[in-house]
């Protein structure tokens, strides 16, 4: 802890001005998915800079996220029609991050002024783009999207979990789950003063796969034939592995 | 009997023990989840020993367990199939040491076969054009499945009861209409002389139903075996078993080359438990009574059925779901 407050007394002298400004610091800036991956978390710690010119308007807020990779979604839901259950109305969600974690100082009508949220997408709705959804109601497909990812794991948000310390020092610890998928992490953090946003800090955090399960991926998206022989070749193989094993057995 | 109790409650015991151990995860590089490998290793298992036992493939059962544990169903259909290849090998080959393959009509069953699936990805992209081929797919599923399980249910339990009462078993017909068409062929293994319009027509039946359901066909195949073309119970799982294989290869193959979904860190712990699973579920098939074999299957068809009904008629506890854009 004493290193880090000196790494961050050395950042705040080096950085530049704003009247509040956000310094950031990562306990790792990349994760690693090995072929033993059971998830990871990282530590997500600064200080805020001031340059004494700064106006006490309201209390302080931190709030974090982290957005795993976007991707377009498609919603269904059922129906009964005839007696039974059918897909049937459907809305396309344009953008829904694969992973998404929420972090505050303090609860978030107190940190995070509506406005602001809606101008920097930050809690879990703002953050699922869905423009062009036509069917009625389509606010309960967003839900349905949140409820099914929080159910996985994948989306989170976490009240109170940023310490905030002297207004000065914060950091959060976020739990990266064990079904991460790979790609470029976003990393926001927001600094507010009642409610307002003053200061964004934005960083990435790449998170991909290494060894045996880079090598396996890399193959089955470049060499995709001669993946597929070699999934044949040791099914093959085990096949007849098992069988001249069962035989040896019996004699 | 005993021999029938012991293996089966290996295979659950694996599976239960893999429940409460959660130090063995292994992340699967196309699934892209975590998953516990001794899981992997007894569903693969119980799996193998349903398919060295019934010549089935055991895709119908084991796609919605992998949904369950969290596999993307994308990838535990292509991986499934991969899996299948291995236990259906495994369990060829212990069939092909009794000699209850009949490779010449699993030969004739193929070339059907092959011509129906690719007429049956016609009917399919047909029916995905109008939407709705999910349903379509289940319907079809429930309706056929109730059939052919009922049937096959009445008719065990009746053969049964017969051979029980100290009467000679009911023999099923030998010949019907069907052994009286042209081109004659004899299948020695099966001991059948008959023409080879019906079992390319089964075939080709069969793989126009395994192209439109997404399955290997292996429970619709050996019911028409048995039944249609008269085939001893025995060799019927030989035989099924024989033909999946070249259907499973395929699909595996097109899956890694078109979609890149097949993951084969996920396959290889199935099948490892799966290969092992065939060789006991051969030796369970071959202690037990054609009838009691039949009957077995006609339950698991109709638990089958019955499960897909369900998800059809309950109220679903998520009335949402998640799918990648484009309705692919």
């Amino acid at each position: 802890m004493r290193i880090l407050h000196l790494l961050l007394a050395a950042l705040l002298f080096a950085m530049p001005a704003k009247a509040e400004e956000i310094v950031l610091g990562l306990s790792q800036d990349e994760v690693a998915i090995t072929a033993t991956f059971e998830g990871s978390h990282i530590l997500i710690f600064g200080a805020i800079k001031r340059d004494g010119t700064e106006t006490i308007d309201g209390d302080l807020g931190v709030i974090i996220t982290v957005s795993g990779p976007k991707t377009p979604i498609t919603v269904r839901r059922k129906e009964r029609k005839y007696g039974i259950w059918v897909n049937a109305d459907a809305v396309e969600v344009d953008a829904a991050p694969s992973f998404y974690a929420v972090a505050t100082s303090g609860p978030m009508e107190e940190v995070l002024k509506e406005v602001e949220d809606l101008r920097h997408s930050v809690t879990m709705s703002k953050a699922i783009r869905s423009v062009g959804a036509k069917v009625e109601g389509s606010e309960s497909f967003t839900e349905a999207l949140i409820r099914i990812r929080s159910d996985a794991g994948l989306y989170s948000t976490f009240i109170d979990t940023v310490d905030l310390e002297e207004d000065t020092l914060f950091r959060t610890s976020i739990d990266l789950p064990s079904n991460i998928t790979e790609g470029n992490y976003e990393t926001r953090i927001f600094l507010t003063r009642g409610g307002v946003v003053i200061d964004e800090y934005d960083t990435i955090i790449p998170v991909e796969k290494v060894g045996i399960e880079r090598w396996l991926y890399r193959m089955a998206q470049d060499n995709a034939v001669l993946y597929g022989l070699m999934s044949l070749a040791i099914a093959i193989a085990a096949g007849w592995g098992a069988s001249a094993a069962f035989a040896a057995l019996r004699r | 009997m005993q021999g029938f109790d012991r293996p089966l409650g290996k295979a659950f015991f694996v599976a239960h023990n893999a429940c409460s151990d959660h130090y063995m995860l292994i992340y699967l590089p196309i699934a892209e989840v975590s998953v516990n490998a001794f899981l992997l290793l007894g569903l693969g298992g119980i799996v193998g020993v349903l398919s060295g036992m019934f010549g089935v493939g055991g895709g119908f059962l084991m796609t919605p367990l992998l949904f369950f544990i969290g596999i993307p169903p994308a990838v535990a259909v292509a991986t499934e199939a991969n899996q299948i290849v291995a236990s259906s090998f495994s369990g060829v080959l212990a069939h092909l040491r009794r000699k209850t393959v009949d490779i010449k009509m699993g030969l004739v069953l193929q070339a059907g076969g092959l011509m129906g699936s690719g007429l049956g990805i016609l009917v399919f992209n047909y029916l995905k054009a109008l939407g709705q081929v999910d349903l379509l797919v289940k319907i079809f599923y429930v309706v056929f499945l109730g059939a052919i399980g009922s049937l096959m249910f009445v008719e065990s339990i009746n053969t049964l009861r017969h051979s029980s009462k100290g009467r000679p078993p009911a023999k099923r017909r030998k010949h019907n209409w069907v052994h009286n068409l042209p081109f004659k062929m004899k299948f020695r293994v099966s001991g059948l002389y008959i023409s080879v319009i019906p079992p390319l027509l089964v075939g080709m039946a069969v793989g126009v139903l395994a192209a439109i359901m997404g399955v290997g066909g292996g429970f619709i195949m050996v019911p028409a075996m048995i039944y249609l073309l008269g085939m001893p119970t025995k060799v019927v799982v030989g035989t099924s078993l024989f033909q999946i294989i070249f259907v499973t290869a395929f699909t595996t193959m097109l899956h890694a080359t078109t979609n890149h979904t097949v993951d084969i860190a996920l396959a290889l712990l199935l099948l490892i438990g799966g290969v092992i699973g065939a060789q006991i579920g051969t030796r369970i098939g071959v202690k037990l009574k054609a009838e009691q074999l039949r009957i077995l299957l006609a339950i698991m068809v109709l638990a089958v059925c019955v499960k897909l009904s369900f998800d059809l008629l309950l109220t679903p506890s998520e009335l949402f779901v998640l799918g990648a854009a484009g309705g692919h």
